[in-house]
């Protein structure tokens, strides 16, 4: 079974997430902050990470560069999920290593469409 | 609604756009109907049906059929298709027109425009192979008030997210707060026209590649038989028919036959030879059980 870890500081949107991607028959995670996401990318690398922008500790961003030079940081597929919804940001979250990328608000069809855009449904 | 006014739209329906309502659509009619009723100032379907019964009732006539067959659409949708198109579809086409150097794409339901522009932005990346040819794409729908959509190239937020790739959306479109616009440059690509697909459409002329997508399942067969009859006469012999998922022509005309292995995509029929349009359902079931 594949796994997503989704990284988000808001417990409802963690929820919601879960919800959608079990639906898709994988196994999730969960992480409130970038810093505690590394933590469990240590413990065991996910096939795929759902990815806030804003959020205490370490954000999404510094999240993403410090997984991509980890050792086996490379793999996962990551869809950033956030409401940091112009072009600027997309260019960067693009160039730091992301995969896709879902402006929130989002429901199952984009999550969906985004996890099958990057070959991981 | 009473069973009356139901059988009413049905009827209407039919005659104006193909629709073909089963018995138990009176949600669908309700969902879609009440809000061009209270627009009209009408309280209840039933106003909107003896309206629509008057004389003079044409403008209201051209919303109700609007509202009703006006469907949903995504850029990239299904996916498959425009595989087909990059990588069968396309380089034929080419092959085959090499010494015109010039292309003709039809989208026969164009909708808000997101399948043209998804064609377009494929012919755009293919940019380089098609230097100095003329490639045409026409997009035509039923509906003006979607073509006008289609026209403006705007989606919301949520229409841009679902199958078009992160990267198009950065390089293919402006943003302006929530709202993004297809460049002007895919825009141009794209020529839109009121078109019902029950009425006469030679005009538009030949065509080498032909998306009619998720319209025919609304028609009844002897309307899907004639409306695929008059788009072969329209597609070049090695040209190319793209059908909806739950589409075929199997079963109604040998005027086009599947290309093997390639879901979803029909040649015109060009052997002398009968195709599977005259297989009728028994026979196919024989013989899928045949092969097993």
């Amino acid at each position: 079974m594949k796994t997503c870890l989704v990284v988000d500081d808001s417990s409802v949107i963690r929820k919601v997430a879960r919800r959608i991607i079990e639906g898709f028959k994988f196994a999730v995670n969960e992480a409130e902050d970038g810093e505690k996401a590394l933590d469990a990318c240590r413990r065991q690398m996910p096939d795929a990470v759902l990815l806030d922008w804003n959020m205490p500790v370490m954000d999404g961003y510094e999240f993403l560069k410090h997984l991509r030079a980890m050792p086996g940081g490379a793999s996962p597929k990551v869809v950033f999920c956030t409401t940091e919804n112009d072009v600027a940001h997309i260019a960067r979250a693009l160039h730091a290593g992301a995969n896709e990328y879902i402006m929130k608000p989002f429901d199952k069809e984009i999550v969906e469409a985004k996890f099958q855009e990057v070959g991981l449904i | 609604m009473t069973p009356l006014d139901y059988e009413y739209l049905r009827k209407f329906l039919k005659e104006r756009s193909g629709l073909l309502l089963s018995n138990d659509k009176q949600y669908l009619i309700e969902s879609r109907l009440l809000p061009v009723a209270r627009k009209a100032g009408l309280a209840a379907i039933s106003d909107l049906v003896a309206k629509l019964k008057a004389p003079g009732a044409e403008r209201l006539a051209v919303e109700v059929t609007e509202a009703m067959t006006t469907n949903e659409s995504f850029f990239f949708r299904d996916k498959v298709p425009f595989d087909h198109f990059r990588d069968t579809m396309l380089p034929k086409a080419m092959a085959l027109r090499a010494k015109e150097r010039r292309l003709r794409i039809w989208c026969a339901a164009a909708s808000t425009g997101q399948e043209p522009y998804s064609l377009a932005i494929l012919l755009k990346e293919a940019a380089d192979k098609l230097v100095g040819w003329r490639v045409e794409i026409i997009g035509t729908d039923l509906s003006n008030e979607v073509l006008e959509k289609a026209r403006a190239g705007v989606y919301s937020q949520f229409e841009v997210q679902r199958g078009l790739p992160i990267q198009m959306l950065v390089k293919y479109f402006d943003q302006s707060g929530d709202i993004w616009q297809i460049k002007p440059e895919i825009r141009a690509m794209v020529q839109y026209r009121p078109l019902n697909l029950l009425t006469d459409f030679s005009s538009l002329g030949t065509f080498d590649i032909v998306f009619c997508r998720n319209v025919l399942i609304y028609f009844d067969q002897d309307t899907k038989i004639d409306v695929l009859k008059r788009i072969a006469k329209l597609t070049v012999p090695e040209g190319f028919l793209v059908l909806g998922a739950a589409e075929t022509v199997v079963g109604l005309t040998d005027a086009f036959v599947p290309v093997p292995d390639k879901r979803g995509l029909y040649q015109p029929n060009t052997s002398g030879k009968p195709g599977l349009g005259s297989i009728g359902m028994p026979r196919l079931a024989a013989a899928a059980g045949a092969r097993a």
